[in-house]
Parts: C-alpha cells; sequence; structure tokens
C-alpha cells in the first residue's frame, strides 16, 4: 500500500496574498493519523539523526497513528520545548524529512506538519496544573536573549530544577521570532503561548533589559548571584552592500522592515503608531535569496505592493530560503529576478528612491562556500522601477556584550567563540550559542545549540568543573 | 511598567519626567539616551537622559512635544506609569580634560548637553557653556548648566530675553576673540549642529554633535538610525550617538528624518482632533476585517 503525502491545508494565494493570517490551515486529526500511517517505522531512523535536537520522530509519529496525541507531543518536548515553532519554521527539508526513506520512493513524511499539528493539539488541551516541577538545586541562570537558543536554553535547564531568569531587550518575548518572523508564518499567538506554557514551567522573563548596557555580565555573577550565564542575543546589525544610493529614503534594511511590521505592528497603522513607507500600488523589490527576503517581500505584497520582486545574484538552486517558502512566494505573484543584482540606487531627486540599476550575473567557478560564483555579463545593465527596496543580505556581529564583558573572546568577524559541543566560552561560568557565534543561521540551529549549552550549563552546576 | 513620580513642565511644551529606573540608574552615563515606548499601540521613540540618581534608584528625561507619541507622554502626570523604558543606550561621552570646552545647547538638547557639561567640569575643564531656544519661556536648565559651566552665554532667537541671536553667533565671537578651544560639543537641532561643525571647520577645532536620527530598536539590530559618517553607514544607537562633526553628512540626516512626515502628521491629527470611535483602521489587512 503507498498512501501519497497529505497535503497542507492553506489559504488560496489570491487572498492571503493581501492578509497577514496564517497561510497553513494545520491538519486535522483524521489528516495527522492517515499521514501518521505513511511512516516506514526505521530501525535506524535518520530523521532523528539529522534533527539539530534530536527528535524521536518515529516515536511521536507512532503515538498519533495510535491516537494518543498529548503523549505524542509529551514525546516531542523530551527533546524540543517549542514544537509549535519548529512545526512552522524548522526548514525540514534540510533536516528530519531530507532523511526520511519514504523522499527516496516519492515525497518524505510530512514530520514538520505532524509536529505541528501535535503542538496545536498539546496547546489547546494541555493543564498548566498538571506540569512536574524538579526539584529546586538552589542555582540560578541567566539567559540572554530570548530568541530560539534563549527560549531552547530556559526550557531545558528550568526541567532540571534551576532558577531561571530571561533577559530581553526588546519589549516582547521572543527575540527573532517575534521581530522578524511575520505573522503569515507564524503567528504572534503562537509564541505567546509557547512562552506561556514556560511561565507555567517556573522560567522568569525580564523585558527593557540590555545586558551590557543596563546591566553587564559582571554584574549579574557579582551583584545578581547567577551561576551561569548562557548568552544568545542572536545576529546583529544588518549588513548594506555598499553601493551609491543606499542612503536614500525607501531603502530599508529586511531588519528594520520586518521589525516596523512585526513587533511594531506597522501593518496595522495608525491604529498602531510605528509608521512605514506607504507600499499601496509601489514596486517594491527584496535583495537577498533567504527566508528574511522571502518574508520581507511576502510582507510588502500584503501591504498592497504593485510589482514585488527578489532579486537574487544567484539562481534559484543556491537560494538558501526554506522550499515551501518559495512555493508560496511563487503561488502568491512574487517576481524572481535571479542572477540579478542591483549596482546603484536612483534618486527622484527628493530623497526617495526612485529605481535601481541592475546587472544580469551568469554563475562561474565555484567560491569559498562551495557555491558558483556569480560574476556580472558586461553590458547587461538596466533600470528597474522601484519606490522601496529592501536589504536581505545578512548581518554582522552585533558588539555590545562583546565590548562590555572582559574575557570573552571573539573571531574575526566579532561574533563569540564558543566549544561547538558544550557552548562554553573563553569565560568561566559563559555559555553563548545561536547566531551571535555562528552567524546567521535558522531557528533550530540555534535551538540545537540551546540544547547543548543546557546540558552543560547542568553539568557545570552539579560539578563545578570547567 | 516605569513609574512616574515626578512630572514637571520646564517651559511650554517641554516636560520633565523623573521615572523610576533603578536599572538604568546605575549605569547611566552621559551622553547615553533611552528608547520608551508609552502604551501598548505605541511607537518606540529614543529620548535624552538629563540625569541619574542612582541612590534614589531614578532618571529625569525631558520632552518635548512634536508629534503625537511625545504629545502623549508629555499628557502624563506624576503617578502615570510609562509602559517600556530601556537604556542607558548609546556609547557615553569621552570625557576627559581637555582644557577649554564649549558645550552648546539648542532647544531641548540642552538636556542632553547638560550631563556631559557636568562630567566635564568634573574632569577639571574650563566649561564655557552656551544655551539657546527661540524665545524666554523656552529657556531650560539655565540654572543648572549655570553650575557646572565657568561662562554661561544665553541667547534667544527673538530676543525676548538674554541675547539675541543664535547659539553660533556666541561661539563665532569667542572664536573671533581669540578664546583658545580644545573642544566644542553641541547638541540640538540639525541645522545648529551643521552650522557649528562649518564654523569650526577652518578653525580645526574638535567637534562633537549627538544625533537623533529616527530609531527603533536602539541596540544595534535594525539598522533604522544609520547615518552618513565620511560616506559609510554608521548606527547612531552602537556606534553614536555622539559622532564628530566634521564626518557627518545631515543632508542624509535632515532627509532620513524626514522620511515619515506624512504619517508622523496624519497621527498627530488624528490624536488631536478624533475621538477613539472615529479612528478609522487602515492598512490592507485591516480592511479585510483583521487579522490579529
Amino acid at each position: 500500500m503507498k498512501l501519497p503525502r497529505q497535503h497542507m491545508p492553506e489559504q488560496p494565494p489570491g487572498r492571503r496574498a493581501t492578509c497577514f493570517t496564517e497561510v497553513n490551515l494545520g491538519y486535522s486529526p483524521e489528516l495527522a493519523r492517515q499521514e501518521a500511517l505513511r511512516c516506514l517505522e526505521c530501525a535506524k531512523p535518520t530523521c532523528t539523526d539529522t534533527c539539530p535536537v534530536g527528535v524521536k520522530v518515529k516515536e511521536f509519529v507512532q503515538l498519533i497513528v495510535a491516537g494518543d496525541f498529548m503523549a505524542a507531543a509529551a514525546k516531542i518536548r523530551e527533546d524540543n520545548v517549542l514544537p509549535a515553532i519548529t512545526g512552522r519554521v524548522c526548514p525540514q527539508e534540510d533536516h528530519c524529512e531530507g532523511g526520511c526513506l519514504l523522499k527516496k520512493r516519492g515525497e518524505s513524511l510530512g514530520i514538520g506538519y505532524l509536529e505541528r499539528f501535535v503542538a496545536d493539539y498539546e496547546q489547546k488541551h494541555f493543564d498548566p496544573a498538571k506540569i512536574v516541577h524538579a526539584p529546586p538545586t538552589g542555582k540560578k541562570v541567566a539567559i540572554v536573549g530570548s530568541g530560539p537558543s534563549g527560549l531552547t536554553a530556559a526550557g531545558e535547564l528550568v526541567q532540571k530544577g534551576h532558577v531561571v531568569h530571561v533577559f530581553e531587550a526588546l519589549h516582547e518575548i521572543g527575540g527573532v521570532l517575534v521581530y522578524g518572523i511575520p505573522e503569515f508564518r507564524l503567528p504572534k499567538q503562537i509564541i505567546r503561548e509557547q512562552v506561556d506554557y514556560m511561565r507555567a514551567m517556573g522560567v522568569e522573563f525580564e523585558t527593557d533589559v540590555v545586558v551590557g548596557r543596563t546591566i553587564t555580565i559582571d554584574e549579574l555573577f557579582a551583584e545578581e548571584g547567577y551561576d551561569a550565564i548562557f548568552i544568545g542575543t542572536g545576529a546583529g546589525a544588518p549588513q548594506f552592500m555598499g553601493i551609491p544610493g543606499e542612503q536614500l529614503n525607501g531603502v530599508y534594511s529586511a531588519n528594520e522592515f520586518l521589525t516596523r511590521i512585526n513587533l511594531m505592528h506597522s501593518y496595522e497603522f495608525p491604529r498602531y503608531d510605528q509608521p512605514l513607507a506607504d507600499l499601496r500600488g509601489k514596486d517594491v523589490a527584496v535583495i537577498g535569496g533567504g527566508n528574511t527576503a522571502l518574508d520581507a517581500i511576502r510582507s510588502a505584497l500584503r501591504l498592497g505592493a504593485g510589482k514585488a520582486y527578489v532579486i537574487y545574484r544567484r539562481s534559484e538552486a543556491e537560494m538558501p530560503a526554506r522550499a515551501e517558502e518559495v512555493k508560496h512566494a511563487r503561488e502568491e505573484g512574487i517576481d524572481f529576478q535571479m542572477l540579478t543584482a542591483p549596482v546603484e540606487f536612483l534618486s527622484n531627486g527628493a530623497g526617495w528612491l526612485m529605481a535601481a540599476r541592475c546587472v544580469r550575473m551568469e554563475l562561474g567557478e565555484p567560491d569559498n562556500s562551495g557555491r558558483r560564483r556569480p560574476v556580472p555579463i558586461p553590458g547587461s545593465e538596466f533600470e528597474l522601477p522601484l519606490s522601496v527596496a529592501v536589504m536581505a543580505i545578512g548581518t554582522s556581529a552585533n558588539p555590545i556584550i562583546q565590548s562590555t564583558t572582559p574575557g570573552l573572546s571573539t573571531n574575526k568577524q566579532g561574533y563569540i567563540e564558543a566549544n561547538a559541543t558544550t557552548q562554553k566560552t573563553a569565560r568561566r561560568g559563559v555559555f553563548a550559542g545561536g547566531d551571535i557565534v555562528t552567524g546567521s543561521a535558522t531557528v533550530i540551529l540555534a535551538m540545537g545549540a540551546g540544547r547543548r549549552a543546557a546540558k552543560a550549563i547542568d553539568e557545570y552546576l552539579a560539578t563545578g568543573a570547567w | 511598567m516605569f513609574k512616574i513620580i515626578l512630572a514637571e513642565f520646564l517651559a511650554p511644551g517641554i516636560k520633565r519626567f523623573i521615572l523610576q529606573a533603578p536599572r538604568i540608574a546605575r549605569r547611566h552615563k552621559p551622553g547615553q539616551f533611552v528608547i520608551v515606548r508609552v502604551y501598548e499601540e505605541g511607537e518606540r521613540i529614543p529620548l535624552t537622559i538629563e540625569r541619574a540618581d542612582p541612590e534614589r534608584d531614578t532618571i529625569s528625561i525631558v520632552v518635548q512635544s512634536v508629534g503625537k507619541t511625545t504629545h502623549l507622554l508629555n499628557s502624563l502626570e506624576t503617578g502615570d506609569s510609562i509602559l517600556d523604558v530601556v537604556g542607558p543606550l548609546g556609547k557615553p561621552s569621552e570625557i576627559a580634560k581637555y582644557g577649554t570646552v564649549v558645550i552648546m545647547g539648542g532647544g531641548v538638547g540642552t538636556a542632553m548637553a547638560y550631563p556631559t557639561a557636568a562630567a566635564l567640569k568634573q574632569a577639571g575643564n574650563r566649561v564655557i557653556a552656551i544655551v539657546g531656544a527661540r524665545s524666554k519661556e523656552l529657556v531650560i536648565l539655565e540654572r543648572e548648566m549655570g553650575e557646572v559651566s565657568d561662562v554661561l552665554l544665553v541667547t534667544t532667537d527673538d530676543g525676548s530675553y538674554a541675547d539675541k541671536g543664535f547659539v553660533t553667533d556666541k561661539l563665532r565671537q569667542l572664536i573671533r576673540n581669540g578664546t583658545r578651544i580644545d573642544l566644542v560639543l553641541a547638541v540640538g537641532p540639525i541645522p545648529m549642529m551643521k552650522a557649528v561643525a562649518e564654523m569650526t571647520r577652518p578653525e580645526r577645532i574638535r567637534t562633537v554633535v549627538s544625533l537623533n536620527p529616527i530609531m527603533i530598536d536602539g541596540t544595534g539590530m535594525c539598522g533604522g538610525c544609520r547615518v552618513l559618517i565620511d560616506g559609510k553607514s554608521e548606527f547612531a544607537c552602537v556606534d553614536g550617538p555622539e559622532f564628530d562633526a566634521q564626518r557627518v553628512n545631515f543632508e542624509v540626516l535632515v532627509q532620513r528624518n524626514a522620511m515619515y512626515r506624512a504619517a508622523e502628521k496624519r497621527s498627530l491629527d488624528d490624536y488631536q482632533h478624533k475621538t477613539a470611535a472615529e479612528l478609522e483602521p487602515a492598512g490592507v489587512c485591516a480592511r479585510e476585517g483583521g487579522t490579529r
């Protein structure tokens, strides 16, 4: 018997392209069980081996088949404290689903969709009173940053009985999950629910604290009595290309564009006060090919953009974005200008962007990243009329903690150096993980680092050995 | 929530708030600022820290009513609270013994210049303070500036108080009189800071300005506060807010600060003239019936 992969119910593209409600609607219990039945129950499940946090996929999928969805949720939670989030934003094709044997015969098991289903089911049915609290150890851990790595470390450590206090610089908990990923891909309500679950587990949260400015790492140890600190402050300042015209009004970094929309609710202006350039009927382009780029341009489309372009200097095969997002973006009518790069932004004479002068590229020899290097084609320059351009070409290290914490070592790019297995930094008692160590990566890789750090912190607190 | 211990008008439309903010009070250094969000639907804006009192766990900020957020803020009274206050942000002023320093405060910029003036005085500098405002009632912190300076010069644009003219007129006089000046710090409206930079350039006087671009997170994440310094983008929140005046592209700062003029005007008009029930939802999603 060969069952086809159960499709994820979605909002139709025409409607969703005008609205910020979530694109994917989620499996019903029936769909979930049918999909779960496709699992081959491999003796050596590669899905778990390829998962950065090691979710026991086979076991939770079998619990779905058995109809015990709460037990399935508990099984996921043994390894992943944010299942409703990873079920939505993880690039499953690079991890669990990429390793799935079913893929060799057709389509992989819908592991992400199943995880999402189980997590959403758990959210509707869980009873905070039933959460089991570990006996207190008397140890205190500070978590700096409430993004995916920090939340994961916090969730793991509180289950070991430590006091866990999370410091967040912004006014909402969630880091990039809140300011970076739009509502249509990860609703804020889902993050709030996952954070509330953590509160029920005992995690303490404090917003409006920029560690390094409001309080230093040294003070957290000396004055506030923390026994260990995890730094998960995420990626830093956005990069620009350094081409003429980047200072024009209408040229945004993706971080600013998305922060205005997601964290500050600019899409609900004037009910919310933070404004965004009026995109209605305007031509908008994003420069870059990652998830951030697609989040930005799909947001622009929802805010009424006329033409909406992705300008990427390599070809679609090299795009780092999640496969499902590329598919969704295409369905919604995003215009992909592949093998293209801007060389100058042109002004309308009053300080506003009017067009981008672009050049077409071809792929040459492989570069350091192993991908074929894009090379400009002479004489291929053209002008693309644009009112708004969003630069989504990466970030560089945020310097605040490194510059205020003696004894931390950093690499040439300014990222914090940490052991790949334990996430230990050069400073005793201080661990670090996520984008502040690796540079821009994914939610699940940051969660993997948070989980490794939690394990090492727990050992350090028990033994005192560094 | 950050409680307002005391709210008092310093001048028409300019209010000082003393806030309960123990962590910020302990860490504040001259030259730094906070970002506030007044209420749930509010925007984030950067504001000057006028001084900090670590023993009382308080900081004070000085706010001039300009747009909706500052009008709303200035409607708050003693005992009210502000939803979010985060800081102290930005690099502190570089405090050293320079010799003779001229501290220039234009309008509400005086509040930002004041703590740096005090610290420079404490560090053994001779401090010449120049405080200016449009008219008599808008002169703020005159007494405080007097206490931390060796010489205090005051100007009003309309001559309704002290000497008629601009703060730059006083600087020009000092230069013409051959006063030795080792450092100028200018904080105020962009045209004033630009004029100061142009005046000190031929004299090769080291000049620092504190920039006030549009800012959102204030932690070096979003890049919204980028300013053009020697032709390169820098971020006022982590690389500033103080910059060498001769390296700043003031035209780009003016242009970028004007980016949301229309939206800002609309917000202020709605705030001043419409009741909550009259406010219409806007934006594509709102038209579709809401999304949250």
